[in-house]
């Protein structure tokens, strides 16, 4: 649904909308959010008061009307076009939230009144906008589901598209893991209960598009931190700019107002300033564009200076599922006999793994896949509990085959008077040594051998754990499997560290662990009892299947429940603080050329010493402040693209990346404007406009 | 001009080596170590006695921070108490008469910020008690103060989490016993060896060969040389500090002078780095300062050794350099290279006459003290660096993509909010103060001079402006020195200046040192390979962006109008 179209940067719709509001936000209550624009406002009005003097009064001692015209002009321009960068931002990003939220268009919805006009559960017909918190409502197969909530009675397959564009249906249920709709998604089979869990309004795509439109959006910390930093260069200026005027004195040289608003306006960082906000937008629309929404703009750069990041390995690190990859029969057991034990003690068994082990024994018995048997009738299937840890299948004629853990089918073994062979009980120890799971097969509680499942390692997740250690994040994989398996996967697959039988209280403290050490620890979940842990996290992305509890615990929310996603996430943050640190620098950088562009030009009339600063050789003073004031306000609409990009982001190393972004944004940004100012200022000299 | 030149290069590297040596040391006393000089430990139990201190007791940034305001508070009354009264007290055998309050207001705070801007002589204008009590004693504690101050701050930046910074009392008792006082002892033994004056007696009167007489001034000069240049006050015994004979005999004075005021603020960079046990880290800002330093001054040398083309214009011989207001014992070289030691550093003491350096060295002598962090003042030097170290770590924090972070402590907007109110000051006290003197100039001159003198502007057209500019910056950098061609022992220069030097020396004081206290009680982080290293040559790069860019910025216009038109005009 939510389209990952990078190249409509620009679309039509967009454009439109954001011209409009361009406009609209030069209201100065809004401009004051932010310092530094508003400063250029005021130089503005002033450039207007100057123009309206010297056509009422027709006096020229400030230079002439179309002089201070232009400079008004791109003065004023210089304010849309920031106003611009921003607008364009939040077009983007709400046009991205509104398709997700079409989704969830006024539907009807089935509430049931628990004490109605005439019995209980009485099911009254309403608007899906009337359902508040805390009422419940039912849905059959065909139904769109009305609004977020939690299943409290039955199971049911539920098409997810409309939020995470993947076609295969879901199951949810009550109870457990599962258990949590969204609404805009379509019930395919079966009959479900579910508790209203947001009010209306306050869901996290309701959210969401708050944060994007602006209305609540607050600036981070880091956002903070950088607009004092911005607002001490303004100041800085402001005080260079209003002290030239009696230096100029001094010096015995007039100075027209358009020159000191026009050097002040060219000193301010205007580039980073004008675009400051459009860039933390801009963050939270990549991120949505990655199918996450973030519940905060915090998360997001948060999300950058990760140290620690906790993946579940089932679905992240390996192929969600294990794979049967040998069979190994106890001594004096025919291997052939073994193997269509194996088969008839998986046949039942609707797992992955069940049925991978029918797949291997029908390719070793047959050469192929087809060679399935079929369950004699009778057959009685024994499901699998968490206290037998075992399942399987007893026949019709008697016998009573098992597969389960090793420690569960020994128990079973010995209890039954038999004994476990010891070549097995190796066999068992070194499958387990290798990282794979190994399943012990019983007939009659005695032993027959034992299934090796392997963890299929997902292709190309080493280089990406590479990456992320060269961005200096450590990787911890959570797994319930046993410490031996568990440092085989963690080795073959690359991670840092792990953790083994993994309750979701080691998980906890894990984190709290790894944060006492000063670490920002990023982790994803989806049940209930992951919740604390996503709570505890720095950045907890909860899994949109995952259970209310875990949605609110966490600070992000990802549409596709995919766990890899966390990577991109930590990439997206980075993204965003490096794009604001290099505009700032270039916007800094920029200021050497202005100087060398305006101050010459301000007394080169009347100490003609100072031609000698006029490195570039400006026209005249006239032509060399329109093309500083030109250059400064056309540099905000050819950023835009990049501020909503953002700037790319290398795991090279932080002092290469430093250097790189140091040469590249900082020596470019000194250069840069020497030869913009000077092409500029060729232009208008032709265009006579000096 | 060879011999000349190895003279710099052999004072060089005195200055870096004993620096390192010094360092280690400074760090071994500031860290309560065991060191050579514990055997002062009983003489310093009587001052904790006497006062009722407990050297041991941490001390909060809240509690360090009223110490050092009230005790230099305290100062500041007495010392202006004496120089106003100084007429009636002993040791006034040439009888010096009381100070006018407002000289008396702008000498007190200049010493006691480490400044010692002078707008009087002190052969004519304080007595032998106020040299000692008030000025020496100055000297002393100033320089004490910035190097608890100090102290205070690299004691923040330990790998740790905590609200105790130390105590300032033990911090500032130390660095005098010491640091301070052992050192000046031995170089007042040498300055006396070779010539300077050490006696209570009143001035000489001598008959020239043409038959006129000369008084000739002294004192204990050799009492206050050594602290003088020591604790990079610069204020000097006379009038024309150290051009004057009695106060710089010889090319060895000379290279001691220079050596003994170079010295600690190199050596407590180095102090840095054994202290947090970051060596590389002080390599790396021992770099940048160095790097800064001789940026300034190589040209300078070169630049007073080929002299003066305006003067050459008047067919005078230019070919021994530019000796307008230099002493020849000392030559142009070692001069250019004091007049940019004595602006990096904050000593403002001069062997010369700063007024008569070709324009781009008193360019390069402005630009010194507008950054004020190329080693810089005793403690304060560091703590300027440390604003731009500040600045330069948020920056490119977000340029590598992590919260900005700093020796573990992560840097937020407090931090930032700080170092930008400090870094904007100098901008705002230098700009404000020269702009409001050249309106005056311009317009309404006789409102600034002394008794409505008009005339206090001695140079016209872009040198005036230079004056004006230089001697504000001076100020605001605690430097001392100044261009002088001005009639500035007058209520407005008095007092404006007064005033910019108590901002400029208790706001950078006192911001750096808030930041320490914040990071310190912040959580630590360990390094990681995503953390940015500031040890490195590209983060050192960067500071020294950062540091030139700010002041580029905001001074390229006063500077264009001063030495760079006097410069294109020449």
């Amino acid at each position: 649904m939510a389209t990952k179209n990078k190249s409509g940067l620009f679309r039509k719709e967009f454009m439109a909308d954001a011209l409009k509001e361009s406009f609209v936000k030069l209201n100065p209550v809004t401009m004051i959010k932010n310092p530094v624009m508003f400063t250029v406002e005021i130089g503005t009005v002033i450039m207007l008061a100057v123009c309206l003097n010297i056509l009422l009064t027709g006096k020229v001692s400030q230079g002439s009307l179309g002089y201070n015209l232009s400079i008004f002009v791109i003065l004023l321009l210089t304010l849309l076009f920031a106003n611009f960068a921003e607008a364009l931002a939040e077009a983007r990003g709400k046009a991205q939230a509104e398709s997700l939220r079409k989704t969830r268009s006024e539907t009807p919805a089935k509430r049931v009144l628990l004490v109605g006009d005439i019995k209980l559960n009485e099911i009254q017909v309403v608007s899906s906008s009337q359902l508040k918190k805390g009422d419940i409502f039912v849905c059959d197969a065909g139904d769109v589901i009305p609004a977020d909530g939690e299943i409290i009675e039955g199971l049911a397959t539920i098409d997810e598209s409309a939020i995470t564009g993947e076609s295969a249906p879901v199951i949810r249920e009550a109870g457990g893991d599962r258990s949590s709709v969204t609404g805009g998604t379509l019930v395919l089979s079966d009959h479900i209960k579910v508790k209203v869990t947001t009010q209306p309004g306050e869901s996290f795509l309701d959210k969401m598009i708050a944060l994007v439109e602006g209305a609540s959006r607050q600036k981070t910390p880091n956002e903070i931190a950088l607009t004092i930093l911005l607002v001490g260069f303004t100041l800085t200026f402001l005080l260079v700019t209003v002290t030239l005027k009696p230096f100029a004195d001094y010096a015995q040289t007039p100075i027209t107002i358009a020159a000191l608003v026009s050097l002040f306006v060219c000193l301010i960082p205007t580039t980073i300033g004008g675009l400051l906000s459009a860039i933390g937008i801009a963050g939270m629309d990549r991120a949505l564009q990655a199918n996450v929404i973030t519940k905060s703009g915090r998360a997001v750069e948060t999300a950058g200076d990760i140290d620690t990041l906790l993946l579940d390995k089932t679905g992240t690190i390996t192929i969600g599922n294990r794979k049967a990859t040998n069979f190994y029969p106890a001594t004096g057991i025919d291997k052939k006999l073994f193997i269509e034990h194996c088969m008839l003690s998986s046949l039942a068994d609707e797992t992955p793994e069940g049925k991978s082990i029918v797949d291997l024994a029908g390719t070793s018995l047959n050469g192929s896949t087809s060679g399935k048997k079929e369950l004699p009738q009778g057959s009685i299937l024994i499901k699998f509990t968490a206290e037998t840890r075992s399942s399987g299948v007893d026949l019709p004629d008697g016998r009573k085959i098992r597969k389960g853990a090793f420690d569960a089918i020994k128990r079973m073994a010995l209890q039954s008077g038999n004994t476990f062979p010891l070549e097995t009980e190796n066999t068992v120890r070194d499958i387990a040594a290798n990282g794979g799971t190994p399943l012990v097969v019983a007939e009659n509680n005695m032993v027959m051998g034992v299934i090796e499942l392997q963890d299929i390692i997902k292709p190309g997740i080493q280089e990406r754990f590479q990456r992320l250690r060269k961005m200096g994040v450590k990787t911890v994989m959570v797994t319930g499997d046993n410490p031996l398996t568990a440092k085989y996967i963690a080795e073959k697959a690359g991670v840092d560290d792990f953790i083994a039988e993994a309750t979701p209280e080691q998980k906890l403290s894990y984190i709290r662990k790894e944060q006492t050490g000063g670490k920002l620890v990023a982790m994803m979940g989806d049940g209930t009892n992951d919740a604390p842990a996503l709570a505890q996290a720095d950045v907890g992305v909860a899994m949109n299947s995952g259970t209310q509890a875990a949605k609110e615990a966490g600070n992000m929310v990802d549409l596709d429940n995919d766990p890899t996603k966390l990577i991109e996430i930590v990439e997206i943050g980075k993204q965003l603080l490096i794009t604001r640190g290099t505009l700032t620098t270039f916007s800094i950088a920029n200021d050497v050329a202005k100087y060398f562009a305006i101050v010459p030009a301000l007394f080169m009339g009347s100490i003609p010493a100072l031609q000698a600063l006029n490195i570039m050789h400006l026209t005249s003073p006239q032509s060399a402040i329109l093309a500083a004031v030109i250059f400064n306000a056309i540099i905000i609409p050819f950023l835009i693209p990049l501020a909503l990009r953002g700037v790319e982001y290398k795991p090279i190393g932080a002092s290469a990346l430093l250097r790189r972004n140091l040469l590249v944004y900082g020596l470019g940004g000194v250069i840069v404007p020497f030869i913009g100012i000077k092409i500029i200022d060729v232009v208008i000299t032709l265009l006579g406009m000096a | 001009m060879i011999n000349e030149l190895a003279g710099v290069v052999v004072i060089f590297a005195v200055i870096i080596l004993t620096g390192y040596i010094l360092g280690k040391y400074i760090a071994k006393v500031y860290a309560g170590e065991k060191s050579l000089l514990d055997f002062m430990s009983p003489l310093e139990n009587v001052f904790y006695r006497l006062s009722g201190i407990d050297p041991i007791r941490e001390m909060t940034l809240k509690q360090n921070l009223f110490a050092l305001l009230s005790i230099n508070l305290v100062w500041f009354l007495l010392g202006m108490l004496v120089l106003m009264t100084q007429a009636w007290l002993p040791l006034n055998p040439d009888g010096i008469p009381n100070m006018s309050p407002h000289l008396a207001f702008n000498t007190t705070i200049s010493f006691i910020v480490n400044c010692n801007l002078q707008h009087y002589y002190g052969e004519s204008g304080v007595s032998y008690f106020s040299q000692l009590f008030v000025l020496t004693f100055f000297q002393f504690v100033s320089a004490a103060t910035g190097m608890a101050a100090f102290a205070i701050l690299i004691n923040g930046l330990r790998d740790r989490t905590t609200s105790d910074l130390g105590n300032f009392w033990n911090f500032f008792i130390k660095s005098i016993t010491r640091i301070l006082l052992p050192i000046c002892v031995v170089l007042a033994i040498v300055f006396v060896i070779n010539g300077m004056p050490a006696t209570y007696e009143g001035k000489e009167t001598i008959h020239t060969l043409e038959g006129a007489t000369l008084p000739v001034y002294r004192g204990p000069v050799a009492a206050m040389l050594p602290i003088k240049h020591l604790g990079t006050n610069g204020g000097g015994y006379f009038g024309a500090n150290s051009a004057h004979p009695l106060e710089n005999p010889n090319y060895f004075t000379n290279s001691v002078e220079l050596i003994a005021q170079m010295i600690i603020p190199v050596a407590l960079v180095f102090a840095l780095g054994f202290y947090l046990k970051r060596r590389k880290l002080s390599w790396m800002i021992f770099g940048v300062m160095t790097v800064g330093f001789l940026a300034l001054a190589i040209p300078t040398m070169i630049a007073e050794t080929q002299g003066n083309p305006a003067i050459a214009g008047m067919g005078i011989d230019q070919s021994h350099g530019n000796m307008e207001g230099k002493e020849v014992r000392f030559g142009p070289v070692i001069s250019g290279f004091w007049s940019i030691a004595t602006t990096v550093i904050s000593t403002g003491s001069v062997n010369g006459m700063q007024d008569s350096l070709t324009p781009l060295s008193g360019l390069n002598a402005l630009l010194a003290m507008m950054i004020n962090a190329f080693y810089g003042g005793v403690g304060v030097g560091f703590e300027n660096f440390f604003i731009y170290l500040i600045i330069a770590v948020f920056i490119s924090g977000l340029m590598v993509g992590r919260t900005p972070e700093m020796l573990g402590k992560k840097i937020d907007a407090r931090e930032v909010k700080i170092a930008m109110i400090v870094a904007l000051l100098s901008p705002f006290l230098i700009l404000v103060g020269t702009a409001m003197t050249a309106w005056f100039a311009a317009n309404n001159a006789a409102l600034v001079g002394y008794g409505g003198k008009e005339s206090w502007l001695y140079n016209p057209g872009f040198h005036g402006f230079s004056d004006i500019l230089y001697e504000f910056t001076s100020s605001n950098a605690n430097n001392g020195s100044g261009f002088e061609s001005l009639g500035d022992n007058t209520p407005w220069w008095n007092i404006t200046t007064g005033f910019v030097l108590i901002l400029g020396r208790y706001i950078p004081l006192i911001g750096p040192v808030v930041i320490g206290g914040l990071m310190a009680r912040k959580k630590f982080i360990p390094e990681s390979s995503g953390t940015l290293r500031i040890d490195t040559v590209t983060f050192g790069v960067m500071i020294m962006a950062v540091a030139v860019v700010i002041t580029a910025l905001s001074f390229f216009p006063a500077l264009a109008l001063g030495p760079l038109a006097e410069y294109f005009s020449m």
